[in-house]
């Protein structure tokens, strides 16, 4: 699945709230189809890392490099939406459109920003539910699906968009125990489709067995500035990690 | 020969018929006023949430300006001192009194519902406009498709009250000789001395509007109930 072609290139990525450093110098590289898991504490900067990827945090310096087009601070706004068309983003309580069906949920953008024609976004939408395992909810209101369906609904909906890069921050973090492995399973089905994941989480047997490398981030040590201790594969960061606050870490789950 | 009449035949004869044409003002005068004051509000409101300083501060002017003075006084102004102002300049801007009371109304109820506009948009959850930028809208299609649409049903009660409170003002325009409601039963009653019977009438008039306007508020609310619950 994987290839050598770096789809997303971070360098020294910075991120202050305030007089608060969040993220700190962070760079990384990240090739196409891989999924990328960031393990790390509370407050340790790995959801606003995923948030910068895609500028809905705009990061204080540093720069994105998607493909070849360079993303920074400075970059105009209506780059930054064309931009996150292709940056799929689901998030930790699923936000999904309330006033709008299952359907207008994932149509809804592909009509009104890529301009698809409407049976091509219904088509889409489809053929995403069909995957997720909701074809049948399709008419529903958000209201009316539990946590998980709505959780599998957003990630149809960003799938929409025919994204190249997938985040989820968090994604299975608001739901209850016995809904959890339905969403995993559609993400873990993502993963081997090739798609290119980052993925913030807590389910530390999901991460040991779908990433292809772990990022552990730690903010515990470095007080004002959330920064990669770590990385490298799961095997080796779950089994022989060589930092002790990874170490420290991992012992406390 | 009027004073004979039982309360009925009184009513009958030459109330209800003289108060029908101050109702049709009254009832002008809110429908006009409350859409100008909607549209106008919801300007307001927008401008107010703006990114531009200057035009959130000009909102910011606006919306205290107009419910920092009593709107009877900016009925006289419109009325009586506007006019002079414009004469200073060599400008001929007369209003008429119904044009007037359109002008006031709208403006003083355009700063009311801006706020409640506004209030309204800012009770939609961030994640909303979140997860609409993660998708790709821009700031103008987040607001106008996402977060406008999820606010309708939760301002629709104050905006009721405000247009509630609107009807019954349009009942201080009397003081520019506008013969609405209220001007036509203060005629009626002083011509006839048959004050009571009169501004019941009246009071029945104003009732009637703002019950109307509750039932369609509260028949708008149910069918949005049924459209996701928002």
């Amino acid at each position: 699945m994987k290839s050598n072609e770096v789809i997303l290139k971070i360098s020294k990525l910075s991120k202050f709230f305030g007089k608060n450093e969040v993220l700190k110098d962070i760079s990384c590289e990240i090739t196409k189809g891989e999924v990328v898991v960031i393990i790390g504490p509370s407050g340790s900067g790995k959801s606003t890392f995923l948030r910068c990827l895609n500028y809905l945090e705009v990061p204080t310096s540093g720069e994105v490099n998607f493909k070849g087009q360079i993303l920074n601070p400075m970059t105009p706004e209506h780059v930054l939406d064309i931009y996150r068309t292709k940056i799929g983003m689901v998030f930790q309580n699923f936000n999904l459109f309330p006033h709008l069906t299952v359907l207008e949920n994932i149509t809804l953008a592909p009509l009104t920003v890529l301009n698809v024609t409407r049976d091509e976004a219904i088509n889409r939408a489809h053929d995403l539910l069909k995957r997720v395992g909701l074809i049948e909810k399709i008419d529903a209101y958000p209201r009316d699906l539990s946590g998980g369906q709505q959780q599998r609904v957003a990630i149809a909906r960003a799938l929409a968009m025919q994204p190249d890069v997938m985040l989820f921050d968090e994604a299975t973090s608001a739901l209850d125990p016995e809904l959890v492995g339905d969403v995993l399973k559609v993400m873990r089905d993502l993963a081997h489709t090739g798609m290119t994941m980052i993925i913030v989480t807590h389910e530390m047997d999901f991460a040991r067995e779908v990433s292809d490398r772990v990022i552990f981030s730690d903010r515990v040590i470095f007080m004002d500035g959330g920064l990669i201790v770590e990385q490298g594969a799961p095997q080796v960061i779950f089994s022989t990690p060589k930092e002790q606050r990874t170490i420290d870490f991992l012992k406390k789950l | 020969m009027e004073a004979e009449l039982s309360f009925w035949a009184f009513s009958q004869t030459i109330i209800l018929p003289r108060l029908a044409g101050g109702m049709l003002v009254t009832l002008k005068l809110t429908f006009i006023s409350g859409v100008f004051g909607l549209i106008l509000g919801m300007i307001l409101a927008l401008l107010r949430l703006s990114q531009i300083k200057i035009l959130s501060w000009f909102s910011l002017f606006y919306i205290t300006l107009f419910r920092g003075t009593p709107l009877l006084l900016q009925i006289l102004f419109i009325y009586f001192a506007l006019p002079t102002i414009f004469e200073v300049y060599q400008i001929n801007m007369v209003l008429d009194s119904f044009a007037a009371g359109i002008l006031a109304l709208s403006l003083n109820s355009a700063a009311y519902l801006a706020e409640i506009f506004r209030a309204g948009i800012l009770s939609i959850p961030k994640g909303q406009t979140e997860a609409a930028r993660a998708l790709g809208f821009s700031r103008h299609q987040t607001m106008y498709k996402i977060i406008i649409p999820q606010t309708y049903r939760r301002i629709i009660p104050p905006v009721v009250n405000e247009l509630s409170a609107l009807t019954k003002e349009t009942s201080l325009v009397s003081v520019i000789s506008l013969s609405e409601l209220l001007y036509v039963t203060q005629r009626i009653g002083s011509k006839y001395l048959r004050v009571w019977e009169v501004y019941i009438w009246a009071a029945l008039g104003y009732l009637l509007i703002v019950v109307a306007l509750s039932i369609f508020a509260s028949r708008l609310e149910k069918r949005l109930e049924l459209k996701g619950g928002v």
